[in-house]
């Protein structure tokens, strides 16, 4: 027996020894949860636990614990359900009623009405914004409804602490069926005839980089996940390893079989610990269920997993600069010609893959490659999680098959821009990616489309800007991240990047020069061209991509001195709009320079020769009479 | 603490060099922050050079060299809370606390630190204080929240006082 102090799990585990022993296992747990009348299901994502839903939880236990009812219920941590605009989420099955932005005082109504009556709590359910239809299940709702799930199918069903949810929902039956019915030659044919490409960002055929470290020669064979989720605006994988960390295991499981693999490691960012957690006791219910260890399902195949966690380097998540990590070192990436899939690491053929790949492969197992092909485009198969945030109405998580428009995306699931402002661009593949305008909102997304389109798919951040973003500024922000990391082993990146840093910010001060996009175009084509790992040959792109597209923006900074979209300080001044000002003085006692005055209940005005731009009038007028001009 | 320290943790790698990232995350989990005295050490016992040691602490970003606050404030500057506002945050803390990010006030009370994006996107912009994430934070919000930490001794006396 054991209890999770975290889920309050109460379960006896033991080894499993055969596919048959496993199914009858299932069979018993089903069983022993057909008896549960009603289920609340409290999520514990990111998003919905800083609003408090683990504080939900443990009323809904309390209230389980208290009620007594005639009959059984239970309450449960279950991972994202994607929707994080509206959290915190719970459902109540086996009705699938989906209430949202649920509080403390909520949950006795929920419980009372829902949980025992069986009836519906109209008031928390979701209001469709446009038709102001109320939605009872997640299928109702438009965020939902175009999105296909494949590895957030079980999400926002599963307890990610407690290993019998994951078998009941048929769990580890597509080990079983790798080990039992299919071989090692038979599961690469499979994912080969899946289609599924890398999700890490670089879209290399999965199939093909397992052949190649099959047939590597060496005894010593590793598989690795990385889930060292660098790029800002993506949380994808935290998602996955969190919500759902058996299917990430699963995955790996088979994956090291079909490589003829004895060692796996889990690459974890070191900002996620709940993951780590997650994973953590994942793989230890998985090894005294013996999915993991020696002799696996009673087969001859041995396979173990470690799990190390990420030292915050952003470099870390190129393959070679993350193989180094694991063996102690500066995660400095090393040149391509030497392929891992031989020499990785320890010098052993390695196999690594992205969590989000991993997690497709139980399902590519179960439902045959051909299904899984049969989804998205030509050259990207499957779907992809994405990220939707930023200036969008509907934030959160959303899985879509290949090939959906970015207008679908935007709008449909996102429900467009927030606040009624104009659409700008959306950026995707993180600081590898770049800035797709308006006009290319019909292309297709999928890997080959958002190259052309001089962005890439990335590891699925999907950032929407608004009127109000200045793609100066956010190119800014980029290669100021990429300049802190990185790691400096090659001339072209390290001295590259603050040079084109530093043209940047002149441009965004109003110092730029005639001749300073050729400048950036050059140095962007050097990087591109000359450094050693992909994060430096793709470094430029945020710089590249928004002058492809907002040339004029840039030449407003360069040429007029001038920030169209107000963000650039000194490019713009505020200005007091004396039809609205009350007169209040916040501003006047506020501003650090006294360059505000007027008399009390007298439109005020600013001296424009004092002002330094700071903006603490803007920020702190009740009356929003204060304009950037 | 000190030696016996390090030998427990490097018998849990079973003295295997190739753990020093691990090892080293488990010894700053018992100081807080990295000391020179135990890197030493660590490179004795592990018969590792101090220049590699270094190297790797320097390296990456979770590494401290020196002792953190009472508190860890941290912020987030991933793309959706720079587009939010998070830089003019990170300004105010700064401005009045006379910090930088990565730094900790003269009395201990906190450190800040500026992270990359800490994958709570949807929530931006997000600052962590002590572990608990905190949503749609606002200059005025977040000087709020760090102005209502207090220092551990101050909380002593006053349960002393009442």
């Amino acid at each position: 027996m054991s209890v999770d102090s975290n889920s309050r799990v109460v379960t006896s585990r033991r080894m499993i020894r055969s596919p048959e022993e496993l199914e009858r296992v299932r069979e018993e747990v089903r069983k022993r949860r057909s008896s549960v009348a009603r289920s609340v299901r409290v999520c514990i994502g990111t998003g919905c636990a800083a609003k408090g839903s683990r504080k939900l939880y443990e009323l809904f236990y309390e209230a389980v614990e208290e009620s007594g009812a005639e009959v059984q219920v239970e309450a449960k941590c279950v991972g994202c359900h994607g929707f994080c605009e509206r959290g915190p989420i719970v459902v109540i099955q086996p009705e699938n009623i989906f209430y949202q932005g649920v509080e403390e005082p909520d949950v006795g109504e929920i419980f009372r009405e829902t949980v025992i009556g069986g009836r519906v709590v109209e008031r928390l359910l979701y209001e469709d914004p446009g038709t102001g239809k109320k939605a009872r299940t997640e299928e109702e709702i438009s965020f939902y409804r175009v999105q296909e799930r494949i590895v957030l199918a079980e999400n926002g069903s599963i307890d990610p602490t407690d290993i019998e949810d994951y078998l009941c929902m048929g769990g580890y039956g597509a080990l079983a069926k790798a080990l039992n019915e299919m071989g090692p030659e038979e599961i690469i044919s499979e994912v080969e005839k899946s289609g599924l490409r890398g999700r890490g960002g670089g879209g290399f055929p999965t199939a093909r980089k397992w052949r190649s470290c099959r047939e590597a020669e060496g005894d010593m064979k590793y598989v690795i996940c990385n889930g060292d989720e660098g790029d800002p605006g993506a949380f994808m994988d935290r998602s996955i390893m969190e919500g759902n960390p058996h299917s990430v295991i699963e995955g790996m499981i088979i994956g090291a079989y079909a490589i003829g693999a004895a060692q796996g490691y889990l690459y974890v960012r070191n900002e996620y610990p709940l993951a780590v957690e997650h994973l953590r006791r994942a793989i230890e219910q998985t090894r005294e269920m013996g999915f993991l260890g020696e002799g696996i399902l009673g087969s001859s195949f041995s396979f173990d997993i470690k799990i190390n966690r990420g030292g915050g380097a952003f470099v870390c998540g190129e393959s070679t600069a993350l193989m180094a990590s694991l063996e102690g070192l500066a995660g400095e990436p090393r040149a391509k010609y030497v392929h891992t899939v031989e020499h990785g690491l320890h010098d052993r053929p390695t196999n690594l893959n992205n969590v989000e790949t991993w997690a497709n492969i139980p399902a590519i197992i179960n439902r045959g490659g051909e299904w899984f092909g049969s989804i998205g485009t030509e050259g990207s198969k499957g779907t992809k999680v994405f990220s939707l945030v930023g200036k969008i109405v509907n934030t959160g998580l959303v899985e879509v098959p290949m090939g959906m428009t970015l207008r679908q995306i935007v709008n449909e699931i996102g429900g467009g821009v927030k606040g009624g402002k104009a659409f700008k661009a959306v950026q995707t593949g993180g600081p590898s990616g770049g800035c797709i305008p308006a006009e290319h909102l019909d292309a297709r997304v999928d890997f080959d489309e958002l190259t052309k389109l001089g962005s890439m798919m990335g590891s699925g951040g999907m950032i929407v800007m608004d009127e109000d973003t200045c793609m100066v500024n956010i190119a800014k922000y980029f290669l100021g991240f990429l300049k802190d990391e990185s790691c400096g082993k090659c001339t072209p990146c390290r001295e590259g990047i603050p040079q084109m840093l530093y043209i940047l910010e002149r441009i965004a001060r109003g110092e730029g020069e005639e001749g300073d996009l050729t400048k950036l175009e050059v140095l962007g084509q050097l990087l591109s061209e000359a450094s050693l790992c992909a994060l430096g040959k793709t470094a430029a792109n945020p710089v590249l991509s928004t002058i492809r597209y907002f040339r004029g923006e840039y030449e407003e900074h360069i040429a007029e001195r001038r920030c169209p979209a107000k963000e650039c300080r000194g490019l713009f001044y505020y200005d007091i709009n004396t039809e609205v000002c009350t007169g209040c003085g916040i501003c006047r006692k506020n501003c650090p320079l006294d360059a505000i005055t007027g008399e009390r209940k007298s439109p005020h005005l600013i001296d424009q020769e004092q002002c330094t731009k700071c903006g603490t009038c803007f920020e702190k007028c009740p009356f929003t009479a204060i304009m950037k001009v | 603490m000190g030696k016996e320290l390090i030998a427990e943790i490097i018998s849990w790698y079973e003295g295997d060099a190739g753990m020093l990232i691990p090892i080293m995350q488990d010894l700053q989990a018992e100081h807080g922050y990295l000391p020179a005295e135990q890197l030493r050490n660590l490179s004795k016992m592990l018969e590792v050079p101090l220049s590699r040691i270094y190297q790797v602490a320097t390296f990456y970003a979770s590494f401290r060299l020196t002792p953190k606050g009472q508190h860890e404030v941290t912020l987030c500057m991933g793309t959706v809370c720079y587009l939010k506002g998070a830089p003019r945050i990170s300004e105010v803390i700064c401005e009045e606390y006379g910090i930088k990010p990565g730094s900790t006030t003269t009395d201990k009370l906190f450190t800040l630190q500026a992270v990359n994006c800490v994958g709570a996107c949807a929530l931006a912009p997000v600052m962590i204080i002590d572990g608990k994430y905190y949503d749609g934070v606002t200059p005025e919000s977040a000087l709020k929240m760090i102005s209502d930490l207090t220092l551990k001794e101050e909380v002593a006396e006053q349960e002393a006082g009442t």
